[in-house]
Formats: structure tokens, C-alpha cells, sequence
């Protein structure tokens, strides 16, 4: 409602109306009820049926423990509420028949003697012996279920498989976003809540290659990585290192980055409307299956790729000079200046790397999660679960959180209901802020 | 041109903006005074309307017995909010708040639909209210309806209301302590005061006054709904404080009736330039709100660079620079 | 001469304190005959770092002690543990008898311990007026409920304001009592701060480099100030680098490094103690450093060592 035109004068709801609509409403349930109590009264009056006809009850044993073979020499007893008793034995292909004459016309019970089942042979577990057949047919079909149950149920252990796949997935893919922030926020202290919108760019730009100008989707991945590694510059350039130079303060620069976040969401609304937008090739890969998972070709590349570029970052900053300068401008970066690393430089290309993952990320996600407006800001908070999770800052923990997360919101789905499995990740970051602040690689200093 | 006019001062008095009022003086009390960054102030005013409106439709509770609930709900949840997180850094409390209010939005949304009512939200609550309207006329006075005038008034009662209890919290010790605690707390701590539970009190305050708020939606509504009280609302909220001066009593009401008034304004101008033949090829009704909504992101970028202490904040007392 | 042990309301005066301390042994560690605080095996390590590791420690009640040392000795680590704004690995304290052992920062002020800090903590963006107002307990006004009341705290805010001028005249910042306190000079600041601290009374009051950054004029003044803490009956600990400070105003000196306590004694002779010397003084002065056995330990305790206090640089405060 907030989001609409705002009206001139918003007549607001005449109160007559609401009234008849809750009488209307009210009533309605009541004659619903109405009808629920005569039906079962009727049904259990018992059940009316020509009483010229003879009753037949039948049916046919068969043991799916043995691929369906016949049961024969089974004993069926049909007893009625008349006093009436008729037996049978089934026969050699399984089949039983008994008729209840006529003028019985009492309430039947169909027993299946269990004494007389063959050796090895038994009732399904948790199957009764007995049967009170109700209706008023002439003939009456009955089953007794023999053998273990075959049917392909899908219990919920039977999921987890499936669900960890999935969570390391989402996990591996959400990581070059958390990797992207951590970086962000190691070097200048800034808590950029207008990341998710960096995911977003790389989204709609792959879609823009590929869908609108029809380039192929390894080189739309490409452009957009291409293209969000300029944004990144252009971010840092043109906003964050002049409000560095001029001395605004980190809170404040988080607050710039809210209002950023919604100049982004709304640009990107404006473009592509609220539509849900897919890529031309790709989006729905011929599942294979292994055990109780199912894959796709197109999901392990991606996390392979992912899982490349998260080792080479990881390496880069590790061993190269580059690198290496980073992470003194993370730890203090007055020290670092002095030793003649050029600081601006370092924090440029930390923008540069950190909002290509991003890009990535979000070209990736754009696979599973279909591009929208939106796709930024729902991952956001993941991002953000992730990091905290991980550990502000350090870059193992921003991979480590993000695959806790990827494999907390999809093994949540197994035990709530799935439109709250984000809700889920955002308790477990309310936990591990009460219980570890410093999540869990973060060094145990003050965090406050 | 005259519509978009009557458009702002309908919108720039109505109880949609008072609910944002509301949200903005309880958001000046933890942050302006207290220097703690909630972005969950949404989830205060969505427990305000949810936890009434539940109480009175499902529950049949009378009004004010369900705004007690309502109240205690946030009680609840600022502790929820604080035990956590006021030992933490700021931005620790900003993520945290903005995840409880997405937890509260879908939870709203989705669960407990015997009270909830999932997305369709919940109704049949304001009969309690209404009746006690004295006005019974047809038709509008001044833009405003029978039902929109009970609620304007009463409204606009409860926030100077509030204003008179912030003023006079603010100019006692509490209030002396409070901005202490915000431009240093160790500080404070050395002479003796327990800074975390007054940040507590503060956090406590502050998201009653938005479950005010969050009365007056509601009723103005007539209903509620999980999306009404979303991120983006508390957002607005926030630019509007920053735009009147956080830190001042008044300011939290300036800024949200100029704000708010304005995005109408603008809203109307841009929804009247979208359907003239030459614009509407590149901007439709739907990408008019957009801009609307860009704006509402340049204006709070442009504020925190160039003015951040709003209309009439004062530069030297915002605590921005603090941590 | 052993004192005679006065309850913990009374305070000796200023001279039976201070003849209470001639001929104890000048050992570390060594018993006073009226301690305030007694400190008990307090570790403090970082990391693999040990900031501070006192075995036994007894501040006498009454006198000034200073406490020296030099940079990373883990001075201002100790009376972060001692006050609460840290938790040791290990050990216990007390002050006046009660265990101070995981109370928090703000009960153990209220207890009647009050610090500075190195860096000065007034409140820039209150009026100097309003820090010092702030600097009293027991205020009604300062409950929430009360607060909207004005007439139920207005009595107890016109005595502290009272007390507040006093204070403020006696330290010579009555003038600027409605300036901003930011905008102070940095002796003033020292000078604030001091004044807001003994807007409690307090029992002991802890000065963590009272005289850093301070000119040459405003000294004397500082000096003078601290001497009349002692005349009013309270005990002053005090962190300080500079020498003639010491020597003027110190009934006894604990000195300080690497986290131990490794000296203690009237100020004579721990000017001429060759540990202390060697240590701290410098008596290698013009010996190439290279050349020295004992290096003095510099700061590595990084972001919460002995140069650092808690408003460090904001981004670095935290996990990095």
C-alpha cells in the first residue's frame, strides 16, 4: 500500500459494509456447518440399499512382499449385526468371495483369519484384520494389504541428501558476495547494506547480455563481471573515497549506503518492472540422479567456477603483493600508509574484486533464483547472516558462514514451512550474536 | 497542479502520515538521543496493528484491553531486540533489528493464519474505536471523512502527546544520561551509571511510541497487513528523522509531514506526467513510483553528506562522527 | 609502627597515612598496614601475550601511590581490571574488603573507585555544567519514570548544581561553566574531568596519566590539586611517565614491567633501585641500544595494550 500512487481523497471503508460482509461471512460458516452435521448424521444412520438383492463381499489377497503373488487358502469371515456368519477361503489366484443372503441385512464385519496366512506371510505392519465395509453397494470390495509396503515414500531423512546438496550450493554461491563484503568491510570499515544491489547488477546485467542482446551466457557472465568490476571503481571513486577524504564518519556512511540501496532497487524496478526475468539457456538443465540427490550439470559447474575464483581470491591475498597489502590496510591502516603502500589504491581494488564476486554471485544466483528487482535485497540479509555468522571481516568466515547459512535455510525447510526458511537464518544470527559475537573465526576481542 | 496540492495536504495530515510520525519519534528517542541504530522500527508498528487487530477480530477483546497487549507485545520486543545486541557495536544492532523485523514481516505473513489471516491481513477490528466518534456527517470536510477525522484527531492528540512526554524526558537527568550514553559510554560507566540499561529504557521507549503508531495505521486502515510495515517504511522513517534533525524534540514531526507531504506531491506530478503522450513512452504509472522512491534514496544520501544534522538539528551535537 | 586499622568510613589523615608507610620493607608485594585495595594473582593475557601478572599488590589507604613503568608495562590494563572495564583469566581484588572480582565497570564507580582516562572522557557535546551535573549518583531525575516529573527531582539537581560550582571554582572553570565542554583546551579537559570525578566523593580516585599533554603552567596546578585530594582524605593511585611528578607528590611508587610488579617503595629509593633503572630510567642512556641486556618492552600489545583506551580508532575496535 506503501508503494502505490498516492491517492487524492482515500474514501475510507464505510462501516455498513463491513458489518454485512462479517454477517455475510458468519452466516456462511454457519449453514457450511449446518450441512457437515446432517451428512454425518446421515452417514451414520447406516446405510439404506435395496433390500431385494443378496451382498457380496470380495476381494483378492496378493503378497507384494513376493511381487504380488496370490495368497491362497486364506480364511474370510463376514459376520453380521443380524447374527449371521459366513466364512470362505480365498482361492488359488487369491481371490475370495462370500454372499450374505438377502434377509440378512445387518451391518457386516469382514475378518481376515490370520491363523490361517501361510508361513511367511503376514498382514502389513500396522494393517488391522478386520474391515467394517459401510455404504449401501451390492457388492463389497474389500482389501486386506499383505506384504512390506513397496511404495516409494519419501520420509523426511530421505530429503536431507538432497537438502545439504542444495544448501552447499546456495552456500558456495552466496560466499563470493560474503567475500566481497568482508573485504569491503576489512579495509575501510564500512557496513555497505547497498551490497545486495551489487548481486543484483551482475544479475541484470547477464540478463541483459544474453536475453536482450542474445550473446551467448558464458560471455553475458562474462560482461556482467566485466561490467560490475567498473561499478565497483565507479562506487568507490565517485561516493565512498570522498566522503573518506572529507572525514564522514562510518554510521554516517552506512546511512549514505541505506539511501544508495534505494536509489539501486528502485533504478532496477524501473527497468524491469516486477517481473521475474530468466536467461535464454540454462534455466531448466535435465536433472540426473545419484542416490537420493538430484544434480545438474549446469549446478556443479557453477559451484566449481565458484569454488575456483573463491581459491584464487584467497591465494591472491595470501601470497601476492597486492594481496598482502590488503590485509595490512585491513589490520591498521595508518601503519600501512606509512610503509608507502598507497592505500586509495588498495581500497579501489579491494571495491574492484570485491563487486565483481558480487557480480558473479548474483549472475550465478540468477540461475535458481530468476533475476528480479529484489533478488539483492533478499540476499542481503543472507550476506549479512553469513559474514556475522562467519566472522566480520575475515575472509574464511565469510565462506564458512555463507555455507552454514546456505545449509541452515534449506535443511530448515525439512522441519518449517518453506516461505520462513529465511526466517530461520535470521535466528540463527540472532543466536550466534547472543552466544559469539565475534562469530566463529572472528578474533575474541571487544566487538563492542 | 490544485489536485496534487489537496493530494499532499490530505496525505501530509492523514493518519498514515501520523503513523510515520509516530515512528519517527520513537526512532528520535533511540537514535537521536540514545545513538542506537534501529532499523526494526516497522516491526514495532506491525505488532501494534497486528497484536490489536488480532486481539479485538479474533480474540473479541475490547480496544483498549487489546492495545495492552499490543503494548506489552513491544515490550517484548525490544528486549528481544536489545538483549543481544546494545552490548554489541552499532552496526552489529542496525543487522540485527532489520532481521527481527523480516522475521516478524513473514512470520505475520505467513503463520498463525487463525489470527493472522496470512497475506490478506487482518480486519473487523476498528468498531471499538468508531464508535466512539462524535463527528456523523456525509461526505467530506476539508478532504477529510467522517471516519478520517476521528482518526485524524485523535491522532494528532497522541502525538503532541508524545512530544510533551519526550520534551520534558529530555530536559531531566534521564534524558542528560541518555545523551551521554550516546557520544561516549564508557564514560558514562565510569561515573557509576549502568549505560546498558538506560539504552534498554531508551530502545523500550522508543518502540512503544512506534506501536502507537502502529495503532493509528491500523485503524486509519482499517486493516493490516504484513507488507504495510516493511523495511522500506522504516527507511522513510529514518530519512524523515534525519531530514528534521535527529535529536530534537519537534523535529521527527517536521520531517515527516514535509517528507511525507512532498513523495504525495511529487507522487501525483510525476503519476500526471506519466500518462501525457510525450513521457508515457519512457515512464509508466508503475515507474513513476520508482522515481518517487529514487528520490527518497538520493535525499537521504544527499542529507547524510551535505546536512546531516536535517532542518533543525545542530551540527555540533550530532554524535554521527561518535563511532 | 603499625596503624590502628580504622573502619572503612573513617579516613585517616593525610600524616598517620603517610608514617604508616616509613620502614616497610621496600619488597614487592609488601603488606600495608590499611589497605584500600589488595590485589590477589591477577593474570591478563592476550593472545599469547601476558599484559599483566601481579602476584600481590596492596594500595595503602590515604596516601598517593604512584604507579610507573614503562610503555607495555600493562599499567593501564591494571586499572582497567582493577575498575572493571577488562576481566582477568585469573585472580582476585577487593577494595575496602568487598571482592571486586566480575563487578561491572559501572558498580564498581558507584562503589566509590572512580578513574580517569588518558585520553580524556568529558562529554563534548554537553555543556561543562551538564558533565559535571552528570557526575553525581543517587539522582532521582535520572530514573525514567521520575524524569517527566520535575518537581520530584528538582531539589536534588540545585544541590549538585551547587556542588558543581564549588568544584568548577575551585578548579577554575566556573567561568566556562556554559561552554560546551568541547570546547576546552586539553589541560582544561584534564582539569573537567578531575572535577566531574570528585563530584561522587569518591574513596579512591585512580588518575591514568593525569599529566599527559598537560603545559608546563597548568602542572603545578594539577599538582597542587592532587595534593588537596589527599588532604581531603582520599587515596590517589596515579599512572605517570613523569619523573618530578613522582618525586614531588608520591608517598610510595609501585613500579611496573612486563606485566609484574617488580618494585615498591618510597619514591628515594626507587629512584636509586638498579632494577627500576635499568628498566626505566634509562641509565643506559648513552649506550647503543642494540648493546642492552634488558630491552625495554615496547607496546605490542597492540589495540588494547598500555598506550590504547576505549576509544580506539571505531573500525579497528573489533574483529579484524
Amino acid at each position: 500500500m506503501l508503494l502505490q500512487s498516492p491517492a487524492r481523497v482515500r474514501p475510507s471503508e464505510p462501516t455498513v459494509r463491513t458489518w454485512t460482509a462479517a454477517c455475510t461471512a458468519w452466516a456462511a460458516r454457519a449453514f457450511a456447518g449446518l450441512i457437515a452435521v446432517f451428512a454425518v448424521v446421515t452417514i451414520a444412520a447406516g446405510p439404506s440399499y435395496a433390500a431385494d438383492d443378496d451382498r457380496v463381499v470380495q476381494g483378492t489377497l496378493l503378497n507384494t512382499a513376493k511381487d504380488n503373488e496370490p495368497v491362497p487358502g486364506v480364511t474370510i469371515k463376514v459376520t453380521s449385526s443380524d447374527g449371521g456368519s459366513y466364512t470362505s477361503k480365498s482361492t488359488a489366484d487369491g481371490k475370495f468371495r462370500i454372499v450374505v443372503p438377502a434377509k440378512d441385512t445387518g451391518n457386516l464385519t469382514v475378518q481376515l483369519v490370520k491363523s490361517t496366512l501361510p508361513d511367511g506371510v503376514d498382514l502389513r505392519a500396522g494393517s488391522s484384520d478386520t474391515r467394517k465395509p459401510t455404504g449401501s453397494l451390492t457388492n463389497v470390495v474389500v482389501s486386506f494389504p499383505i506384504g512390506a509396503d513397496q511404495r516409494q515414500v519419501e520420509t523426511k531423512l530421505d530429503q536431507v541428501p538432497q537438502s545439504i546438496y542444495n544448501g552447499l550450493l546456495f552456500g558456495i554461491v552466496l560466499s563470493l558476495g560474503a567475500l566481497g563484503l568482508s573485504m569491503v568491510f576489512g579495509t575501510t570499515g564500512l557496513t555497505n547494506f547497498a551490497h545486495g544491489e551489487l548481486v543484483t547488477f551482475g544479475a541484470i546485467m547477464t540478463y541483459l547480455a544474453n536475453r536482450v542482446w542474445g550473446l551467448p551466457i558464458a560471455l553475458s557472465i562474462l560482461f556482467a563481471v566485466v561490467l560490475s568490476a567498473a561499478f565497483g571503481w565507479l562506487n568507490d571513486s565517485g561516493l565512498w573515497r570522498p566522503l573518506r577524504r572529507r572525514g564522514t564518519g562510518l554510521i554516517a556512511m552506512m546511512i549514505v549506503s541505506i539511501g544508495l540501496q534505494f536509489l539501486l532497487r528502485n533504478i532496477y524496478q524501473y527497468f524491469t518492472g516486477g517481473r521475474s526475468l530468466t536467461y535464454r539457456q540454462y534455466v531448466t538443465p535435465e536433472p540426473h540422479t545419484i542416490g537420493f540427490i538430484d544434480y545438474t550439470y549446469r549446478d556443479l559447474i557453477l559451484v566449481a567456477i565458484s569454488l575456483l575464483v573463491l581459491v584464487a581470491v584467497t591465494l591472491a591475498l595470501q601470497y601476492t603483493r597486492l594481496g598482502r597489502a590488503t590485509r595490512a590496510v585491513a589490520d591498521n591502516p595508518a601503519l600501512a600508509a606509512s610503509t608507502g603502500i598507497n592505500v586509495n589504491r588498495v581500497i579501489s581494488t579491494v571495491w574492484i574484486v570485491g563487486t565483481a564476486l558480487a557480480g558473479l554471485g548474483g549472475a550465478f544466483l540468477g540461475f535458481s533464483q530468476s533475476v528480479t528487482y529484489q533478488l539483492g535485497a533478499q540476499v542481503l540479509l543472507l550476506i549479512f547472516a553469513a559474514t556475522c555468522v562467519g566472522g566480520l571481516g575475515s575472509i574464511w568466515g565469510a565462506m564458512l558462514g555463507s555455507v552454514i547459512i546456505g545449509l541452515f535455510v534449506e535443511l530448515s525447510t525439512l522441519v518449517i514451512p518453506s516461505q520462513l526458511k529465511y526466517a530461520g537464518a535470521m535466528v540463527l544470527l540472532i543466536v550466534v550474536l547472543l552466544v559469539r559475537p565475534q562469530g566463529l573465526l572472528g578474533r575474541s576481542q571487544r566487538v563492542g | 497542479m490544485l489536485d496534487a496540492l489537496q493530494g499532499a495536504f490530505h496525505d501530509g495530515l492523514g493518519y498514515l502520515a501520523i503513523s510515520y510520525c509516530l515512528a519517527a519519534i520513537g526512532l528520535n528517542v533511540q537514535f537521536g538521543y540514545a545513538g542506537l541504530l534501529n532499523f526494526g522500527q516497522a516491526a514495532f508498528l506491525s505488532i501494534g496493528g497486528y497484536m490489536m487487530g488480532a486481539a479485538i477480530a479474533t480474540g473479541g477483546w475490547p480496544t483498549l484491553a487489546a492495545m495492552a497487549l499490543a503494548i506489552g507485545c513491544s515490550v517484548v520486543l525490544a528486549l528481544i531486540l536489545g538483549i543481544p545486541t546494545l552490548r554489541l557495536r552499532a552496526d552489529y544492532l542496525a543487522i540485527v533489528t532489520i532481521a527481527v523485523a523480516e522475521v516478524l514481516r513473514l512470520t505475520f505473513g505467513t503463520s498463525f493464519r487463525k489470527y493472522f489471516h496470512g497475506k490478506d491481513g487482518v480486519t473487523g477490528f476498528t468498531d471499538g474505536f468508531r464508535s466512539l466518534n462524535p463527528f456523523d456527517y456525509e461526505g467530506t470536510v476539508l478532504t477529510f471523512s467522517a471516519n478520517d477525522m476521528w482518526i485524524l484527531i485523535v491522532g494528532w492528540i497522541v502525538v503532541a502527546l508524545t512530544l510533551v512526554l519526550v520534551w520534558l524526558l529530555m530536559r531531566s537527568p534521564w534524558g542528560r544520561l541518555l545523551r551521554a550514553i550516546r557520544e561516549d559510554e564508557v564514560a558514562v560507566r565510569s561515573l557509576g551509571k549502568n549505560a546498558y540499561s538506560y539504552k534498554m529504557q531508551a530502545l523500550i521507549l522508543g518502540g512503544v511510541i512506534g506501536c502507537f503508531g502502529g495503532f493509528i495505521g491500523a485503524l486509519g486502515q482499517a486493516s493490516v497487513q504484513a507488507d504495510l510495515f516493511n523495511l522500506d517504511f522504516a527507511f522513510i522513517a529514518f530519512t524523515m528523522l534525519i531530514l528534521g534533525g535527529a535529536g530534537r524534540v519537534l523535529s521527527p514531526v517536521v520531517g515527516a509531514v514535509i517528507f511525507w507531504a512532498a513523495l504525495s506531491f511529487i507522487g501525483s506530478i510525476l503519476t500526471d506526467l506519466s500518462a501525457q503522450s510525450g513521457i508515457s513512452s519512457f515512464m509508466d504509472a508503475n515507474q513513476a513510483s520508482n522515481v518517487r522512491l529514487m528520490l527518497v534514496g538520493l535525499t537521504l544520501m544527499l542529507l547524510m553528506i551535505f546536512r546531516p544534522q536535517g532542518i533543525f538539528g545542530d551540527r555540533k551535537e550530532i554524535a554521527l562522527d561518535a563511532r | 609502627m603499625p596503624a590502628e586499622t580504622p573502619t572503612a568510613t573513617t579516613r585517616i589523615s593525610a600524616d598517620d597515612a603517610r608514617k604508616a608507610l616509613v620502614g616497610l620493607a621496600t619488597e614487592p608485594g609488601v603488606s600495608k598496614p590499611d589497605p584500600i585495595v589488595v590485589v590477589d594473582g591477577v593474570r591478563r593475557t592476550f593472545g599469547g601475550l601476558t599484559a599483566v601478572d601481579v602476584d600481590h599488590v596492596e594500595i595503602q589507604r590515604g596516601v598517593i601511590t604512584a604507579l610507573i613503568g614503562p610503555n607495555g608495562a600493562g599499567k593501564t590494563t591494571f586499572f582497567n581490571l582493577l575498575t572493571g572495564f577488562d576481566q582477568p583469566d585469573q585472580g582476585d581484588w577487593s577494595f575496602n574488603g568487598t571482592s571486586l572480582k566480575g563487578v561491572g565497570a559501572f558498580k564498581v564507580a558507584r562503589m566509590g573507585m572512580v578513574r580517569t582516562f588518558q585520553l580524556t572522557k568529558v562529554l563534548s557535546k554537553l555543556s561543562v555544567l551538564e558533565n559535571m551535573r552528570l557526575g553525581s549518583t543517587g539522582q532521582l531525575g535520572e530514573r525514567f519514570w521520575a524524569g517527566p516529573l520535575k518537581f520530584l527531582w528538582r531539589g536534588q539537581e540545585e544541590t549538585n548544581t551547587e556542588r558543581a560550582r564549588d568544584l568548577l571554582a575551585r578548579f577554575k572553570l566556573d567561568k566556562k561553566e556554559h561552554d560546551y565542554a568541547g570546547s576546552l583546551s586539553g589541560g582544561q579537559r584534564k582539569l573537567l574531568e578531575m572535577a566531574r570525578a570528585l563530584m561522587v566523593s569518591p574513596e579512591l580516585v585512580m588518575l591514568d596519566e593525569p599529566m599527559a599533554g598537560v603545559n608546563p603552567a597548568l602542572k603545578q596546578s594539577l599538582l597542587g590539586h592532587v595534593k588537596s585530594l589527599r588532604e581531603e582524605g582520599m587515596t590517589v593511585l596515579f599512572v605517570e611517565h613523569d619523573m618530578d611528578m613522582v618525586r614531588d607528590i608520591s608517598d610510595w611508587v609501585i613500579v611496573m614491567a612486563q606485566g609484574q610488579v617488580i618494585a615498591e617503595g618510597p619514591p628515594d629509593s626507587i629512584m636509586s633501585d638498579q632494577r627500576v633503572v635499568d628498566a626505566y630510567l634509562g641509565a643506559h642512556h648513552d649506550t647503543d641500544i642494540s648493546e642492552l641486556e634488558e630491552v625495554v618492552v615496547v607496546g605490542r600489545e597492540g589495540s588494547s595494550g598500555d598506550a590504547a583506551d576505549e576509544s580506539a580508532v571505531p573500525r579497528k575496535d573489533g574483529p579484524a
